[in-house]
């Protein structure tokens, strides 16, 4: 049934707000999780003290962000300062729109994929969306970079400008092993559209095998979007733009109250992205067990896909707990000739493969 | 329904500006940049009329511009470091002796 | 209707940028105006229908090219640009009604002749990767594949400019 402006603007907004709130709570509770996790790592606790477990523990930092004094350091450049955290934010939270998150539901009437730019094809009533979401999702994480060499630029400080140089410079080697990591995955898709990725990641080899890209001969492909990935979200082990060791805390040194808040949020919210495009590409996205009763049958393929995005979000973790930081060196040496190679070679054979069965 | 002349005269515009930077500017990397502009120009023109043709051959023109753009940034951005090394300054009208 | 106004509103974005390109002092003040350029100018490429070049014009340009352009001015530190005193005087003095005069006639020319006024109608014909891509690698392979040596040359040349002499 198609759907009138007035409805589609409404179903608009309310997955708009519904997106917005998940992801800033998710946000939250990856750092509570963070802290949790490595503190077991250490052998620590862990917050503990504010709610069950430290449960609260989000709420309080988030107050305390709040009411902190927003300090602006003399000799910046005011403009830019303060565009900076807001562009890292808005890139960050922008590529979101582009996910799909489950299948068609059918609500009060009205069918809608659960993703924020996802339409309805009325001719096959299956879920649709912009034709080129991938390309679309690399171009803002790509404009990421800005936040970051602005904010360092603009503080006017030694540390800043030195965290800001290296990330953009590890920012765009590593979106190069990123990108061709995915070509493999067009390939075998033949179609850029994140939606009809995940459609055809649907069911089983016999019956218990699924068919996963990763299982496609994609697996080379998985591992290195995830080093790629680890590297764009500027996260242990190529945490170099912020090594706090060496750098004080990178480009965000200058930074105090809300507009840090802004950066801390939007490295959580590039690595829910980078972990959501993930399972999207690799892992099948939604697709599991569906039973049950209908309200189950639609909630079911979200909570499949939050258990991959925890699950990535666990990976990181454990990654930081366990690694030491690269060399600056070892960390370029890394991405132009292990891992560029690699994706090129991924490319090659997934080609060749392709080919020769058509 | 936009016609086609305002496309073009959007693409014009750029294009002017473009040079107007490269004649007025002294700072060599903003040189550059009016080039970029001048690129971007032309391709407005290019998609319009591809659009406009119905063919697809002006976007494959504007993949070959942008790959071009690219190369000449690298290359571009290189001289300018090398030059910046040996003169210390970024200004085009104090690059003017052939000796170091 | 739509398209007309969204077609004005970047149509604006891009003047804007492009004179304050010109009109700002500092090299990062006017990158940052040929990025909102570059991005309001894939806006109007995705008007046309043509998205694939406009999600390119994003990644490429705005994504890597103008990284490079930031990432320079930030590591030679450039500021403020100095004004020279030694403006040439027929410049000045020819400049403002030779650019009028160009402008007037360009204008003429574009909304008076040829195919100029044939309207752009949205939605109906797309620049999809996969027509793009057929077309790439059937009828412009050769041009293709020269693009991808000058590619390689142009990385050759930087590594040799940009290392240091011994």
């Amino acid at each position: 049934m198609p759907m009138n402006a007035g409805t589609f603007i409404l179903v608009a907004v309310v997955k708009i707000v519904i997106a917005v709130f998940v992801l800033l709570t998710a946000c939250a509770y990856t750092v509570w999780l963070e802290r949790k996790v490595v503190g077991h790592i250490q052998n620590r606790w862990g917050p503990t003290r504010v709610g069950p477990f430290g449960l609260l523990q989000p709420l309080a930092d988030g107050l305390k962000f709040i009411l902190k004094e927003d300090l602006t350091p003399p000799y910046v450049n005011r403009t830019i300062y303060i565009l900076a955290p807001m562009l890292a934010l808005t890139m960050a939270l922008t590529s979101i729109a582009l996910i799909p998150v489950g299948p068609v539901i059918h609500a009060f009437g009205i069918s809608t994929p659960i993703q924020i730019t996802g339409v309805v094809n009325s001719a096959t009533g299956r879920g649709a969306d912009i034709n080129i979401g991938l390309l679309i999702i690399l171009g803002i994480t790509s404009l990421g970079v800005y936040g970051i060499a602005l904010a360092g630029w603009s503080s006017n400080s030694k540390y800043s400008l030195l965290g800001a140089l290296r990330a953009s410079a590890q920012m765009v080697s590593y979106e190069i092993a990123l990108g061709l990591s995915l070509v493999g995955v067009l390939i075998l898709s033949g179609t850029f559209s994140l939606h009809a990725i995940v459609e055809m990641q649907q069911g089983t080899w016999f019956g218990f095998i699924p068919k996963w890209n990763i299982f496609r001969g994609q697996i080379f492909a998985f591992f290195i979007y995830l080093m790629a990935a680890f590297a764009e979200t500027n996260r242990v082990p190529f945490d170099l733009p912020e090594a706090e060791s060496e750098l004080v805390a990178g480009y965000h040194t200058e930074y105090s109250a809300m507009k840090f808040a802004m950066f801390f949020v939007a490295e959580y919210a590039n690595m829910i992205t980078v972990a959501c495009l993930a399972s999207i590409l690799f892992l099948g996205g939604w697709s599991g067990p569906v039973f049950g009763p209908a309200i189950l049958q639609a909630l079911l393929p979200v909570f499949w896909f939050a258990l991959r995005i925890v699950f990535f979000m666990f990976v990181y973790i454990w990654v930081r707990g366990t690694l030491p930081r690269f060399r600056y060196d070892q960390l370029m040496g890394f991405g132009w000739k292990f891992l560029f190679p690699l994706a090129l070679a991924n490319i090659l054979i997934t080609a060749l493969v392709v080919a020769w069965r058509a | 329904m936009v016609p086609l002349s305002w496309y073009l005269l959007l693409s014009a515009f750029l294009f002017a500006s473009g040079v107007a930077g490269f004649l007025i500017r002294r700072n060599i990397i903003t040189i550059f940049m009016s080039i970029e502009l001048m690129l971007n120009g032309v391709n407005l023109a290019f998609i319009a009329f591809a659009t406009v043709r119905h063919s697809l051959n002006g976007n494959v023109f504007v993949f070959f511009v942008m790959v071009v753009a690219a190369a000449e940034a690298a290359v571009g951005l290189a001289i300018i470091i090398a030059v910046y090394r040996t003169r210390e300054t970024l200004n085009v009208d104090r690059v003017n002796l052939l000796k170091l | 209707m739509l398209e007309t106004v969204l077609f004005l509103i970047f149509a604006a974005i891009c003047v804007g940028g492009a004179i304050n390109l010109l009109a700002q002092k500092h090299p990062i003040s006017s990158a940052l105006s040929l990025i909102v350029v570059m991005g309001s100018l894939a806006m109007v490429y995705l008007l046309l229908g043509a998205e694939f070049v406009a999600a390119v014009q994003i990644i490429i340009y705005a994504g890597a090219i103008m990284v490079l352009f930031v990432f320079v001015i930030m590591l030679l530190n450039a500021g403020e640009e100095e004004r020279s005193a030694t403006g040439s005087r027929v410049a000045m003095v020819l400049g403002v009604p030779g650019l009028l005069a160009a402008a007037v006639t360009t204008g003429w020319v574009l909304t008076r002749h040829g195919p100029a006024s044939t309207p752009v109608v949205l939605g109906e014909f797309h620049g999809s990767a996969h027509a793009i891509g057929r077309l790439l690698f059937h009828e412009f392979l050769l041009p293709f594949e020269v693009t991808s040596v000058l590619i390689l040359v142009a990385i050759m040349g930087a590594v040799v400019l940009a290392r240091r002499g011994e």
